[in-house]
């Protein structure tokens, strides 16, 4: 065919223009949808470890996206020598599968954080987001004295859950879909994800976890150090044999 | 509204391009400002002022959606408009819908800065934009398209230029990304805050599947599109070859959707993803240098004009950032060397060279083409925009040094071991060493900026200018109508 065709020709060439620009993204996203292997299978004895983020965990998500914190830290370690003495495991597929959005982040003006979690304490945390150079002198991080300040809005963290569930995470709502998470998460977890607790679950992780040192009051501290500290700990490699999870790469 | 509307100029609808164009020189100033404000918070954090609204975390995308879809984006909605007209000799269909993108355009871009300050974010690069406003964007993106098409429909020529296609493909593939990308999930109706609809590697492919063809499509193909109209047009030359355009056009709106994953190199993304975009990036780089060859061969005859035009001068330094940022992509979009300059200053440095010395540099020089012609006088000084040239010029050369020896510097510091096989520095050591890259970028940065205002107030003083040469002719008109 000759070009004449096309360019004199306005319906054409957006027909064609489309056809031409929806190849590409068609081919590599739809197969992630439908090829197992793209997110690992990681269950320890019949029971999967990775779950939904509790609500104070969510909470904190939601703050740290809110601050803007992917701009500088990435949470994807990559399979190299430095970055597993450096940050740990490199990541799985897995372990961002109810991350809506994901942060995978792009740049690392500050360390990677896939793995933050239990590697320091709940006053390391504090102390290091109310003023980061009291505790790294060469920190270039901004201070975050709010988040201590701010009490935590959790009114509507069912409304969150229930937009969460509707978008696939297994939040529960019925009876029967409690039980569901029952047989894949454990009970412990089970009754965490339960929607109706929802906010009685926040309550009680904040005032038994106590993450910004300061009972009685729920700040957005301890949502923020909640999220933080769970970073990473879903899967424990230990139970593991090495090269497992190579399989699915 | 004067004795003088029945110009030529008049069966166009230049006001909206005129609008459009002041838009994206205030924006532009704006954004790049931003820009420096944040480099100077990285160099010095103190410039947080521990105040939620302008911690670096809430400015980053308050920078980046003020120069790519405010400056970049109202200069090519302005640029658009000027070339579907002038080569398809007809006017705009509808004033009313070429008004109706002004206003959706503007009012999203402002409430998108405003929101991201106050803490309302997707936290999805490059599409932050808070449900709402994605929806203002989409409507007055269809409406864009429909004045755009139509236009051509009404075309009194029988071909349609080649700067048309690339626009054309613009607005598609830009209307196709913005909706897939941002399919998400509100918690109310009376919220802001959204979930998107996909999770981990199906989100993280989708949003780069996004993020780099805003880069194809928003920040290069549209540009293609203005390179093809304004070159030829300051050069007084044809495009150097037509069957290069051709061959160029359909190789590079093929390719470009394929490489997004190559932002995601080594991630938890599969790898047969990563490793087909790596291909495909290396292969965009032949499309990528036909453009760049036909745009700079077009001035083959005319080589002199670099000595004597300032305009020129922007044109064909913006071809050469272009050459050399479009080889420098597919070098990083190799596994091996992404492995270095992945999550370093390296990537922030390329895309500058593509953002300050590709698409600053080709819609200044456009501009400064299409202004005088749009209030109908010249420019307001020449010298201004020598200065303008040498200002960014410098500007980019200080940046993107910077930013290498920044990424560079950093990825090797990171992955250097002592021996006895220890990491050699921790990352804090890594941010120290930051400092004085992070020092000559934020200088880098002022030039740049400095260019920009020194442009705003030569656009300022040409409209001025304009005014009175209007107002001394009607004057002198009116005179002559009463002696008669």
């Amino acid at each position: 065919m000759r070009h004449e065709k096309i360019e004199t020709n306005a319906g054409l060439l957006i027909v064609l223009t489309l056809v031409v620009i929806s190849i590409g993204g068609l081919v590599e996203i739809i197969p992630l949808y439908f090829i197992d292997e793209t997110i690992e299978e990681v269950k320890v004895s019949g029971v999967e470890t990775v779950r939904p983020y509790t609500p104070l965990e969510l909470r904190g998500r939601d703050i740290y996206q809110r601050e803007g914190c992917y701009t500088c830290h990435s949470q994807m370690i990559r399979p190299f020598r430095d970055e597993k003495l450096r940050y740990g495991h490199y990541s799985l597929a897995a372990e961002s599968k109810y991350d809506h959005p994901f942060q995978w982040g792009s740049k690392r003006t500050g360390p990677d954080l896939a793995r933050v979690g239990n590697k320091y304490s709940n006053e390391w945390h504090v102390q290091h987001l109310i003023a980061p150079r009291s505790v790294v002198a060469e920190s270039i991080m901004p201070n975050y004295p709010w988040l201590i300040e701010n009490k935590l809005a959790y009114n509507d963290i069912a409304e969150r859950l229930k937009a969460l569930k509707l978008v696939g995470v297994p939040y529960s709502r019925t009876q029967a879909e409690y039980e569901e998470n029952v047989k894949r998460f454990g009970e412990d977890v089970a009754s965490l994800l339960d929607i109706n607790r929802a906010e009685e679950n926040l309550i009680k992780q904040a005032e038994q976890g106590n993450y910004d040192g300061m009972p009685g009051v729920i700040t957005e501290m301890d949502a923020m150090v909640a999220y933080l500290q769970v970073l990473g700990t879903m899967v424990d490699f230990k139970q593991f044999e090495d090269g497992h999870f190579a399989t699915f790469r | 509204m004067s004795a003088l509307a029945h110009t030529s100029t008049t069966s166009y609808n230049y006001e909206i391009i005129r609008k459009f164009a002041v838009m994206a020189v205030i924006w532009g100033a704006l954004g790049m400002f931003v820009g420096v404000y944040i480099a100077l918070e990285l160099a010095w954090p103190i410039f947080n002022f521990d105040t939620p609204a302008i911690t670096f975390g809430r400015l980053r995308p308050v920078h980046t959606t003020l120069v790519i879809f405010g400056f970049g984006g109202s200069a090519l909605f302005a640029t658009s408009y000027y070339v579907v007209q002038r080569t398809c000799q007809v006017r705009l269909p509808s004033d009313m819908m070429a008004n109706f993108t002004f206003w959706g355009w503007q009012l999203s871009i402002g409430l998108a800065a405003i929101s991201y300050m106050m803490g309302f974010t997707q936290a999805r690069e490059y599409a932050e934009m808070v449900w709402p406003i994605d929806l203002l964007i989409a409507v007055t993106w269809i409406v864009y398209f429909l004045v755009f098409v139509q236009t051509l429909q009404k075309r009194s020529q029988p071909h349609i230029y080649v700067a048309n296609w690339f626009f054309l493909a613009f607005i598609l593939a830009t209307a196709i990304l913005h909706i897939f990308n941002n399919m998400e999930v509100p918690i109310s109706f009376f919220s802001l805050k959204s979930y998107s609809l996909h999770a981990g590697v199906q989100d993280a492919m989708t949003q780069w599947w996004y993020g780099h063809n805003a880069v194809g499509f928003f920040l290069t193909a549209a540009f293609l599109g203005m390179m093809y109209y304004f070159v030829p047009k300051q050069a007084g030359r044809p495009v150097y070859s037509y069957r290069l355009s051709i061959i160029h056009f359909w190789a590079l709106v093929f390719l470009y959707m394929w490489v997004g994953a190559h932002h995601l190199h080594w991630t938890a993304l599969p790898d047969w993803t990563s490793t087909l975009a790596a291909t495909f990036s290396i292969l965009l780089l032949l499309p990528s240098w036909g453009g760049m060859i036909n745009g700079i061969m077009t001035l083959s005859g005319a080589w002199d004009k670099l000595r004597t035009d300032p305009v020129i001068r922007f044109l064909i330094v913006a071809l050469s950032f272009y050459g050399m940022s479009t080889f420098e992509g597919p070098l990083m979009s190799l596994k091996s060397v992404n492995a270095l300059s992945h999550y370093t200053d390296w990537t922030i440095g390329h895309v500058h060279s593509g953002a300050l010395g590709w698409v600053a540099m080709i819609t200044i020089g456009s501009f400064y083409h299409m202004i005088p012609r749009l209030w109908e006088t010249r420019m307001y000084s020449t010298r201004l925009i020598y200065l303008h040239f040498w200002l960014a010029t410098i500007g980019i050369v200080l940046y993107i040094s910077a930013m290498w020896v920044a990424g560079i510097g950093q990825g090797l510091m990171l992955r250097a071991f002592d021996e006895y096989g220890n990491l050699a520095y921790t990352f804090i050591e890594t941010v120290a060493f930051l400092k004085e890259p992070y020092v000559v970028r934020a200088i880098g940065g002022v030039f740049f900026v400095a260019g920009m205002f020194i442009m705003v107030f030569n656009v300022f003083m040409t409209i001025l200018q304009s005014r009175r040469e209007r107002e001394m002719l009607e004057a002198k008109l009116a005179s002559k109508m009463a002696s008669a």
